[in-house]
Formats: structure tokens, C-alpha cells, sequence
């Protein structure tokens, strides 16, 4: 291919990534705690623990996973995740 | 002298804030925009109570990023005088200008009632008309007002007395009982280090008048104003 550009587009392959957001160990989870509850009025016994959290699917475009995975964590730091309370983590596919 | 209050697509306690700072205060007012770049020379920014983008993700993440929190962020950390109530404090700890973070309030509960806040610190520029200790009869609105921070970090608060405000029974006393959310310490509202940075939960522009059943949130108002006339700005 003579058009620069069209070879480096050509590079570019979708990636699947699938984020997780919880809150981290020893931080109360009011509504973990209240899905419990209400798992044990519904009659389910056994139920150790709940922790609750956020799962995201990000698509795009990019010709390097090292850098996409780069670029994920920085995404999941400044918004996706609040530091203070929670952890992440990302699957890329 | 005068105040600007930020609205955010959201916003519901913006018109308050403003009766508070104009027709109680009786000094000068404007809105300001969350997509504008300028505070109009502004001498206190107030970040009013209610909802911002949705409050989707976190509670004041996504208008941590409006254009307007950029100009926020290099005035305070100038100097100004930034006072965060209830969503305005929620945008100033994930803008990093107050430490710390909100949980869910503890039995998910809406809470929305009077509450009687301590005060903690009265050398502030939002305290300094309020007696050590005294008792402030405020309301609170939230969902997410559950103060949360890790121990060494509470520590810090503590050792530099940033915790201005704290739930209470009316006589004072620190009891859990009157903790409206379950936030550590009873902590209803901290400065950061340098002391122009405000975040509460209660509502001072709720209680600036006799007829809204309290003019208590009136000393924070006052205070604001007696310092930045003290510093000879005015």
C-alpha cells in the first residue's frame, strides 16, 4: 500500500475491555450490606458476604495493547474509580 | 466584594444560595456558568447544593471536569475563599481540593431533616462569628453524605484541625444517634490545610432566615464576609 496513512490505519484492531470497580477491602458497603439482609429474608442461608461494585465494557480502536492497557489504567484512576474508597481492575480482549 | 454561585446542569439550591448572599447578606451576587472559564472576579465561589450531570458514576465526578472546576481548582489553590454545600462538597473531594471521599449514607436512607451541627474551628474564614463549640441548627438533603477517610489521613485532619463541623445533639454532645449517615467521626464538614476550601453537608443558605425555621447558617455567610472585609479587601 503506497498511502502511509491507510497502512497505519490498517493496524488499528478493536479491543474489548471489561473494567471492574469495587470498593476496597475494610470500606463499608451500605448497600452490600442491605442486599444481604435481603437475601436472608428471602430464605437463602449460607450467604457469607456481599460487596457491590461496577462492571464497564469500553470498546476501541488502537494498534498497541500495551498502550491500550496504559491508557485504561489512567481512564480508571482519574473518573471510572475514586481512589480514596475504591480499587479496579481490566480484562482487555 | 462579591459571590459567585456555580450552576451545573443539575443544580438545585443555586437560587438559594444567591437570596442568601443578596437579600440576607445584602451584598453582591452573580451566577456563573459551569461551561465558563472566568469567575468574574468573584472574592468567594459557592458551589450550591442539589445534583450535577446526572451525579452518574460517583456523586460530583463528571462535573469535577466542567470547565469551570479548572478556574475553581487555580482560585483556591490562590487563595479564594471556595464554600462547598452538600453536592458542592461531593465536587470538591473529587477534585482533589478536600481529602477524602462519600459513601452511600449508612440504611441507603435519603436523609432529609434539621440537624444540629458543633462547630469544631472557629479560626476559618467561614467560622471566625461563631463561638468555639457553638451549636448550628442546619438542615441536611443527601444520599451520599457518608464522610468517609482512611485512619492516617483522619489523623492529619484531626492534628490540623481541619474538621470544622460535627453532627450532634442540640446540647452538643457527639452521639451517633444524631449522626444523620453514618460519616466517621460525625464529621459533617472539613477545610483543607490552607483553610479557603468549605465542604458540608448541611445547608447554610436553608437557614437564612427566620421563616425557613433557623437563621443559623447566617454565621458561615457573615463570617465569609467579615473576613474578607478583616483582610482589608474591602
Amino acid at each position: 500500500m503506497s498511502n502511509p496513512q491507510a497502512m497505519k490505519n490498517k493496524k488499528k484492531r478493536h479491543f474489548q475491555a471489561v473494567i471492574y470497580v469495587k470498593l476496597k477491602d475494610g470500606v463499608l458497603d451500605p448497600q452490600g450490606s442491605t442486599i444481604k439482609r435481603a437475601l436472608g429474608n428471602m430464605g437463602y442461608r449460607g450467604i457469607e458476604d456481599v460487596r457491590s461494585g461496577k462492571v464497564f465494557e469500553i470498546t476501541l480502536n488502537s494498534n498497541n495493547k500495551e498502550e491500550t492497557e496504559k491508557m485504561l489504567d489512567q481512564i480508571c484512576k482519574k473518573l471510572l474509580a475514586n481512589p480514596v474508597i475504591e480499587k479496579y481492575n481490566f480484562e482487555v480482549k | 466584594m462579591k459571590f459567585g454561585v456555580i450552576i451545573f446542569p443539575g443544580s438545585n439550591c443555586d437560587y438559594d444560595a444567591y437570596r442568601a448572599v443578596k437579600d440576607v447578606l445584602k451584598e453582591e451576587v452573580e451566577f456563573l456558568w459551569h461551561q465558563d472559564t472566568s469567575l468574574n472576579d468573584c472574592d468567594c465561589v459557592i458551589l450550591p447544593g442539589g445534583f450535577s450531570y446526572g451525579d452518574y458514576l460517583r456523586t460530583g465526578a463528571i462535573a469535577r471536569f466542567s470547565p469551570i472546576m479548572r478556574r475553581v481548582v487555580k482560585f483556591a489553590q490562590e487563595g479564594g475563599l471556595v464554600l462547598g454545600i452538600c453536592n458542592g462538597f461531593q465536587i470538591l473531594l473529587e477534585s482533589g481540593l478536600l481529602p477524602g471521599a462519600m459513601l452511600r449514607n449508612q440504611g441507603l436512607r435519603f436523609a432529609c431533616k434539621y440537624v444540629y451541627i458543633r462547630t469544631e474551628a472557629t479560626a476559618t474564614p467561614f467560622t471566625n462569628l461563631c463561638k468555639e463549640n457553638q451549636v448550628l441548627k442546619i438542615p441536611v438533603a443527601h444520599s451520599d453524605g457518608n464522610y468517609y477517610i482512611p485512619e492516617p489521613e483522619l489523623k492529619r485532619l484531626k492534628d490540623k484541625s481541619q474538621i470544622i463541623f460535627r453532627y450532634c445533639h442540640p446540647s452538643g454532645n457527639l452521639d451517633p444517634v444524631y449522626n444523620p449517615n453514618g460519616a466517621l467521626d460525625n464529621i459533617a464538614g472539613i477545610c483543607n490545610e490552607k483553610r479557603n476550601v468549605l465542604g458540608m453537608m448541611p445547608h447554610p443558605e436553608r437557614a437564612s432566615e427566620k421563616i425557613l425555621g433557623s437563621k443559623d447558617g447566617v454565621y458561615i455567610f457573615r463570617s465569609i464576609v467579615n473576613f474578607l472585609k478583616r483582610e482589608k479587601r474591602f
